[in-house]
């Protein structure tokens, strides 16, 4: 196994890390996204999607550990290679230029990850953590916090750090993998983008419809 | 086009040792031609601070054309100047206005030590060829010429990759001071050709490992490098590192 070890702690192995698990966590994101539309159906629509997710029982704590597994191989790798990169930088410039490569998404990917990693605790605070505590529909409590001028300020920042997270990560994490050609690296990222802000326009989409309407869960 | 000359000011990065404490120092230059290239702009301001019996500035120089890769430095945010696919060497005064002020600074990366104002150590790079960066050829009689057959455009990419001239500038401009796209085109013209596919597994992780080694940072993906690569190495390359390092890792028989 010291092979395995050697490739996961060498600069490229955990650059793989970060990308392999960002590609999971996006694609919970996909999921999540889709489930979570059933919002725009109305009061119905989203209990029993709830329900039916519920339902899975044993499959869904398997899915659970899992995700926190995966989360948290992001995070650490993330925090040991910006500290990393960090000290590798050997000094800053006195003039510092960019040369054409580096986007807002890029150059803010460790920063939009703490947002994200903070919004993230907000939002398993606001619904996870109650759901399993507490006995009330979850449509009940989605409209409680989302229709909180607060909270849908709050998720509008941490929703918009997300996007701009992935408008990087995306594309990143495929040339990351190597997926990548002269053929198709501009077309690909396109679609990368195009996914990031499909996906983020929804989550949007769902915090600013619970302000518009607020008695669509009702 | 005619001569035309520029007053400028520069402000060059001066540090005795790699351990000195180093700082900015300025210079008021008059009537530089426009013609001349960088690298004989610095010469003129030599011969003056020698002239005056101070230390001439230090910088690496070879061939001035642009095909050696001994040059380079910052200048004004950018390794090897602003201008694209240029040594320093090769950028001209008449990039510059009258009345410009200029930052010169030397390469920086943790793995890269200043040795003296803008000459900074790259041995780093050398220890990373060393490492896996060639093909072990038995000696004797030459082969055929045609005895392997290498198709047009697989050359062709081998050769792009193998312009890299080992400067420096990807990992100077990179925010994570990483050399990614020298030991991507370093493995990559290797990888494409039969003689260096031989080898290929082996090589592609004693690099990467010397390349940890030196503490150079982690790619990610910012794209800096292309963008300031002399040689207009792109980052295709590092793609094609990763997979070979994936495949590598996973396949190597020992």
């Amino acid at each position: 196994m010291s092979w395995f070890i050697q490739t996961f702690k060498s600069s490229l192995g955990k650059k793989y890390i970060m990308a392999i698990t960002g590609f999971l966590l996006g694609s919970f994101l996909v999921v999540h996204a889709i489930g979570n539309s059933t919002i725009f159906w109305g009061r119905e629509a989203f209990n029993s999607y709830a329900h039916h997710l519920h339902s899975l029982g044993i499959f869904v704590t398997f899915f659970e550990i899992g995700l926190y597994t995966i989360f948290f191989l992001h995070v650490i790798t993330a925090i040991y290679l910006f500290f990393e990169n960090r000290k590798a930088r050997g000094g800053k410039y006195e003039m510092q230029t960019n040369a054409g490569g580096r986007t807002w998404g890029s150059r803010t990917m460790p920063y939009t990850g703490v947002v994200i990693f903070l919004f993230i605790m907000i939002h398993m605070a606001n619904f996870h953590f109650v759901e399993k505590t507490e006995v009330v529909t979850i449509s009940d409590f989605v409209t409680k916090v989302l229709t909180n001028p607060a909270y849908t300020l709050l998720y509008l920042i941490g929703l918009s750090m997300l996007l701009l997270h992935l408008s990087h990560g995306f594309w990143s994490l495929l040339q990351t993998l190597g997926i990548s050609h002269p053929k198709y690296d501009e077309p690909l990222r396109v679609v990368a983008w195009a996914v990031a802000a499909i996906m983020g326009a929804i989550y949007i989409l769902i915090t600013l419809l619970m302000v518009i309407s607020r008695t669509q869960l009702l | 086009m005619a001569s035309k000359t520029i007053n400028i000011l520069v402000k060059i990065w001066r540090q005795n040792g790699p351990l000195a404490q180093g700082a900015f120092e300025e210079h008021a230059l008059k009537d530089i031609s426009t013609d001349m290239s960088f690298l004989e702009m610095i010469d003129v301001l030599n011969e003056w601070l020698t002239r005056k019996g101070l230390e001439p500035i230090a910088f690496d120089h070879d061939c001035r054309e642009g095909i050696c890769g001994m040059c380079g430095a910052v200048v004004n945010g950018i390794a090897h100047g602003p201008d694209k696919e240029t040594t320093l060497c090769q950028l001209h005064m008449r990039r510059f206005k009258d009345g410009d002020t200029i930052i010169i600074e030397p390469f920086r990366s943790q793995g890269f030590p200043i040795i003296k104002d803008l000459i900074v150590d790259r041995t780093a790079l050398d220890r990373i060829i060393a490492a896996g960066g060639y093909v072990s050829v038995n000696t004797g009689s030459p082969q055929d010429g045609n005895t392997i057959l290498i198709p047009q455009h697989v050359a062709e990419q081998a050769m792009d990759a193998a312009a890299c001239i080992g400067c420096g500038a990807c990992a100077a401009a990179c925010p994570n001071g990483t050399p990614m796209l020298f030991l991507g085109a370093k493995v990559s013209q290797l990888a494409l050709l039969p003689q260096g596919k031989l080898e290929a597994k082996k090589r592609v992780i004693n690099m990467v490992m010397q390349m940890d080694k030196d503490g150079f940072g982690n790619c990610t993906n910012e794209r800096e490098c292309e963008n300031v690569c002399p040689k207009g190495i792109t980052i295709r390359n590092i793609a094609r590192l990763n997979r070979e390092f994936m495949k590598a890792s996973f396949t190597i028989d020992h």
